[in-house]
């Protein structure tokens, strides 16, 4: 899988710029995915790509265009040191699955990685980079593949108390 | 699962949060009267794909029973706020990131995705982590020409763009109780900037004026524990801050405005959730005094927040003066903040901007600079032509 490396604080309007918000469609959205900051990702994205990243990935706007244009162009799997709170609930929710790892620098990009989700690592040039677990109750809604799949089983939630 | 006791969806991330209702099997919204809806990003509509978006929001307000405020009220936060729709001690989230501004309000107040919306919509509850708090603490008084969007600007240089991640940030301090509720907006509105999750300023008598002018509800005692455990807490002293200037293509990448005093600018935007309340224009307005024109070559954008607001600046002759300055006013809505509807930028060229974002491509092209100010730095910069110190003019 390639790698497309990006720096620290890559916000949304770097993913997908505000004039193609009128877009909902994964395919069509990730024509512009990048579009104007890195303009090759849309032409040369493949199907398993990965996307790595510094800290703070995806900071700035609510948009769920963001991570809908990277699935869009294929890429399934978003590496980074950080994620801003937002995208990184949107990420999940849509079923891109953010990985954490703090050796997310050393990759390069144009580089192979092999992701392994169950063993928690990634693999690159024969080196092992630990991935975070996926905390707490976002596993559950990662096992279902995404929020939509999970409230298609639930009649109703349990919450707490807020008095 | 937490219940939420307010949702709001606009005109951008609304349609697909119905369409993630729909697909959840969602035939009832939760309950139509926590719903608040509005179109503020693209009003009126900019493209057929924005009337079309604005069609699908309007028949499914009308078949849920939820008031919509269509595009006649102004901007999503301003509107939450100024119809008394956020309270004290409410768990209020939004389809939109600067939903933090209602801290201003003392809610837990967040922005989420339209997935999670969808489901907001279905249950009228949403799994949130509990944040850790950092609490900063403001004491001492503005200088002249100096403010809130000064403040949180230079709170944002100090903490970073993501050194707040997942947190809630807790504004109190002699200089918060002594900022009116259009600061106080200001500093919560940004709080997203330093990847918070929310931030909630202590609510105190100018917080319940606000809130039961607007609403029937009886004030209540609301404060953070006396052995609160935060995660930090940051002491600031506002008396000697000068105006605050955040530099391409980062928010956290701010400066004092004479070090980027002289840099021409293009365009200068006055407006937003951020900055686009009455007290902003008046700001602006003092700035601008009896001078004749603004700079030539400078579009100067004036969009007041909300209809209230235009109002008020209207009433108060603030918008007169802003036109035979030969500033363009335009009706309430997101403006060129986001990029999307009007008001883009050019390669090359520089914008100054009351919003909240300056991100690479923000306000247009990638090869734009846009730098963000206060009111006042931006009406002084926009009677010279270049970034301004507010308190030489």
């Amino acid at each position: 899988m390639r790698v497309w490396k990006f720096g620290d604080d890559i916000d949304t309007d770097a993913i997908i710029p505000g004039r193609f918000l009128t877009i909902y469609d994964p395919a069509e959205l990730a024509k512009h995915a990048f579009e104007g900051t890195r303009d090759e990702f849309a032409k040369e994205a493949q199907e398993g790509d990965v996307v790595v990243a510094g800290s703070n990935f995806g900071c700035g706007s609510s948009r769920e265009h963001a991570p809908l244009a990277l699935l869009g162009a294929g890429v399934k799997v978003v590496v980074a040191k950080s994620f801003a709170r937002i995208f990184y609930r949107n990420a999940v929710n849509t079923g891109l699955l953010p990985l954490v790892s703090a050796g997310a620098d050393s990759i390069r990009d144009g580089e192979t990685v092999t992701v392994d989700i169950a063993a928690g690592y990634i693999e690159v040039n024969g080196k092992h980079l630990v991935i975070e677990p996926v905390p707490g109750f976002m596993k559950e809604i990662v096992d279902a593949g995404g929020l939509v799949a999970y409230a298609k089983n639930l009649d109703e939630v349990k919450t707490c108390s807020t008095e | 699962m937490a219940p939420v006791d307010a949702a709001m969806i606009h005109d951008i991330t609304g349609p697909l949060a119905v369409r993630v209702f729909c697909e959840m099997g969602g035939e009832r919204v939760f309950d139509p009267e926590r719903i608040i809806m509005l179109f503020d990003h693209q009003v009126p509509a900019d493209s057929i794909p924005a009337a079309e978006n604005h069609v699908f929001m309007r028949q499914f307000a009308d078949e849920q029973g939820i008031h919509n405020y269509d595009l006649l009220e102004g901007v999503c936060h301003q509107v939450v706020m100024e119809k008394g729709r956020a309270a004290p001690g409410e768990i209020i989230v939004g389809t939109d990131s600067h939903t933090c501004t209602y801290g201003a309000a003392g809610a837990f107040a967040t922005g989420i995705g339209s997935t999670d919306m969808g489901f907001v919509l279905k249950f009228g509850a949403l799994y949130f982590r509990v944040p850790e708090s950092i609490l900063v603490e403001v004491e001492g008084a503005f200088g002249r020409r100096v403010g809130a969007k000064d403040l949180i600007l230079s709170l944002a240089g100090d903490i970073g763009a993501d050194g707040a991640t997942y947190m809630a940030l807790e504004f109190t301090g002699q200089a918060m109780r002594e900022m009116n509720m259009a600061g106080r907006m200001t500093c919560a509105n940004m709080a997203i900037e330093m990847g918070a999750k929310a931030g909630i300023v202590q609510p105190d008598a100018a917080t319940w004026d606000y809130v039961t002018a607007r609403r029937d509800i009886e004030p209540f005692d609301l404060a953070g524990d006396a052995d609160a455990a935060y995660r930090e807490r940051r002491h600031y002293d506002v008396t000697d801050l000068a105006p605050q200037v955040a530099v391409p293509h980062n928010v956290d990448n701010v400066v004092d405005v004479t070090k980027v005093a002289g840099t021409k600018v293009d365009q200068v935007f006055i407006g937003s959730c951020t900055n686009g309340r009455y007290e902003d224009l008046a700001e602006a307005a003092e700035v601008l005094g009896n001078a004749d024109r603004f700079a030539d070559g400078v579009r100067v954008i004036v969009i007041p927040a909300s209809r209230t607001e235009y109002l008020k600046a209207l009433r108060g002759g603030l918008i007169e003066r802003f036109v035979e300055a030969g500033a363009l006013v335009e009706a309430p809505c997101c403006g060129p903040c986001m990029g999307g509807a009007f008001g883009l930028l050019a390669p090359g060229e520089v914008s100054l901007s009351t919003s909240n974002r300056n991100f690479r491509g923000r306000q247009g092209s990638a090869q734009a600079s846009v730098y963000l100010s206060s009111p006042a730095t931006a009406a002084a910069s926009a009677l010279y032509g270049e970034i301004t110190d507010p308190r030489e003019v």
